[in-house]
C-alpha cells in the first residue's frame, strides 16, 4: 500500500515537471502580489508591517485556489482517474498521496521563497518565524480541504466559479487564525495559541478529508 | 463466475434498462449490443462498479461487488472509452505506473508487450506526440500483461487498424480459453464463431438475449 502511495506521488510530480507552467502560475501570482503591494501603498515599514499577515495569506490563498482545479480535472478528462479507483488499494489512500503532492508543487515552492517576502514586507526575524510556522501549518490544510470540493465538481463542466463558492468559506478560518498568529508576534506576545488551532486543523484534515474525497469522487464519476 | 441479477440503470429520469439478468461464466466472450444511447456504457461502468446501479446486483464468484469491492477489483481489468493514458508521460512509464499501482510486473515484460502492441521503437516517446490510434495501443497493451480474470472493454477497437483488430480477436479468444471472461461492446462485426461469442442486446426499454 505504501508502495501504491509513493507511484502515485512520483507520477504526480513527474508529469508536472513536464508541464512546468503548472508549478509555476500559481507560485508566480503569490510572488507578484506580495511584490506589488509595497510598491501600490508605499514602502512605510509600519504599515507594510500592520497588513502583511492579511497580504501574505490572502495572496497565498487564492494562489492555492488557482492551482486547486488541476488537482483531479486532467485525471479526470483522460480517464486515469476512473483506472485509480478500480485498483485495489483504498481510494483514500490515492487521494492522500494526490494531495500530498499537489502540496509539494505548490505549498512548498511557497514557504521555499517565504524568506524573500519577508524582505519585502520588512518583517522582523519572530513575525517572520511565525509567518513560517503558519504556512507550513495551513497550507497542506488548504490542499486537503479543497481537494473535498475539487472532487466535487470534477465531473461539472464549469465547476469554477462554484468550486471557488464551495471552498473558500472552509479556508477563512484558516485565514483568520493564521493572520491573528502572525498578528501576535509582529506585536511580540506569545502566539502558540492560534498555531496550535492550525495544528489541530491541520491534524483533522488530514485523517478525516481523504474519507470525503473519496466519497465525492464515487459520486462525482457514476 | 459473475452474475448479474435485476439490473436497472436510470439515466437523467430516463430507465435505460431494468430487470436485466445474466450470467458470465469461464470462457464467455460476451458483446453487448445496441443502438447509440442504449444505455451499453452505463452497464459497462455498473458492472465495473465505477457507478451504483439504481436496482438490482451484481455478484462476482457470489459475493456482492459492492460488499467486497476489493477482491472483485483484484480481478477486474476495465478498459473505458477514456484510454487513461498519460499524456506528460511516455508509453513505458504509463504502462510501467498502471501496473506498479494494479498488479506489479517486470519491466522485461512491458518492454515486450509494448512490442506486442506495436509500439517498438517509441517506448521513450512522449504519448501526447504519438496518433490516437497508438495511445489507444498503450493501453491495450495491458491486456497483454493482465492476469486478471474479467476484462470488461468499452469499444476496445476505436482507432485500431484492420490488422490489429484480428491481433485482439486472436487474443480474446485465447484468454478465453485459458477461463477468462470478456464482455465488450462494439459496433464491428467481430469474427467469431457463432459458439464462441454470446450477444446481450439492448434496445430501448426493453431486452432480448441470444
Amino acid at each position: 500500500m505504501f508502495a501504491v502511495f509513493l507511484q502515485v506521488i512520483r507520477r504526480e510530480l513527474v508529469t508536472a515537471f513536464r508541464r512546468k507552467s503548472d508549478i509555476l502560475n500559481p507560485l508566480w501570482f503569490f510572488i507578484i502580489v506580495i511584490t506589488l503591494f509595497p510598491l501600490g501603498i508605499g514602502p512605510e515599514p509600519n504599515l507594510l508591517l500592520r497588513i502583511a499577515p492579511g497580504v501574505i495569506w490572502v495572496a497565498a490563498l487564492l494562489s492555492a485556489l488557482l492551482s486547486m482545479e488541476r488537482l483531479f480535472r486532467d485525471d479526470f478528462l483522460d480517464g486515469s482517474l476512473e483506472q485509480l479507483m478500480l485498483t485495489t488499494t483504498p481510494l483514500g489512500v490515492i487521494v492522500t498521496a494526490k494531495v500530498t503532492a499537489h502540496w509539494l508543487l505548490t505549498g512548498l515552492p511557497i514557504l521555499l521563497v517565504s524568506p524573500l517576502l519577508a524582505v519585502f514586507l520588512s518583517l522582523d526575524a519572530n513575525t517572520y518565524m511565525a509567518t513560517f510556522i503558519t504556512l507550513l501549518l495551513g497550507t497542506p490544510v488548504l490542499s486537503f480541504v479543497g481537494a473535498i470540493g475539487v472532487a466535487l465538481t470534477v465531473g461539472l463542466r464549469k465547476g469554477g466559479v462554484l468550486l471557488s463558492l464551495l471552498i473558500l468559506p472552509l479556508f477563512i478560518p484558516v485565514l483568520i487564525f493564521a493572520t491573528s498568529a502572525i498578528d501576535a508576534a509582529s506585536f511580540g506576545v506569545s502566539y502558540s495559541g492560534p498555531v496550535a488551532i492550525l495544528g489541530a486543523m491541520l491534524a483533522a484534515s488530514v485523517t478525516f478529508s481523504p474519507f470525503a474525497i473519496a466519497a465525492s469522487l464515487r459520486v462525482s464519476l457514476s | 463466475m459473475l452474475e448479474v441479477s435485476k439490473l436497472s440503470c436510470i439515466r437523467e429520469d430516463v430507465v435505460l434498462f431494468s430487470e436485466l439478468d445474466f450470467i458470465v461464466s469461464a470462457g464467455d466472450i460476451i458483446q453487448i449490443e445496441g443502438p447509440n444511447g442504449v444505455g451499453k456504457t452505463s452497464l459497462l461502468r455498473l458492472l465495473a462498479g465505477l457507478s451504483t446501479p439504481a436496482d438490482g446486483s451484481i455478484n462476482w464468484q457470489s459475493v456482492d461487488t459492492v460488499v467486497d469491492r476489493e477482491s472483485y477489483h483484484r480481478d477486474l481489468l476495465y478498459l473505458g472509452h477514456l484510454p487513461g493514458v498519460k499524456a506528460e508521460l511516455t508509453a513505458f512509464e504509463n504502462l510501467f505506473f498502471y501496473h506498479a499501482v494494479h498488479q506489479p510486473v517486470s519491466e522485461d515484460k512491458i518492454w515486450q508487450a509494448l512490442a506486442q502492441v506495436g509500439l517498438a521503437g517509441y517506448e521513450d516517446q512522449l504519448a501526447c506526440h504519438l496518433s490516437a490510434g497508438q495511445q489507444r495501443r498503450i493501453a491495450l497493451a495491458r491486456l497483454w500483461l493482465s492476469e486478471k480474470k474479467l476484462w470488461i472493454l468499452d469499444e476496445p477497437f476505436t482507432a485500431i487498424d484492420k490488422n490489429g483488430v484480428k491481433v485482439l480477436e486472436s487474443l480474446f479468444l485465447e484468454h478465453a480459453d485459458k477461463g477468462g471472461m470478456v464482455i465488450l461492446t462494439t459496433h464491428q462485426d467481430l469474427n467469431f464463431s457463432a459458439e464462441r461469442l454470446r450477444k446481450i442486446v439492448l434496445t430501448r426499454q426493453h431486452l432480448a438475449e441470444y
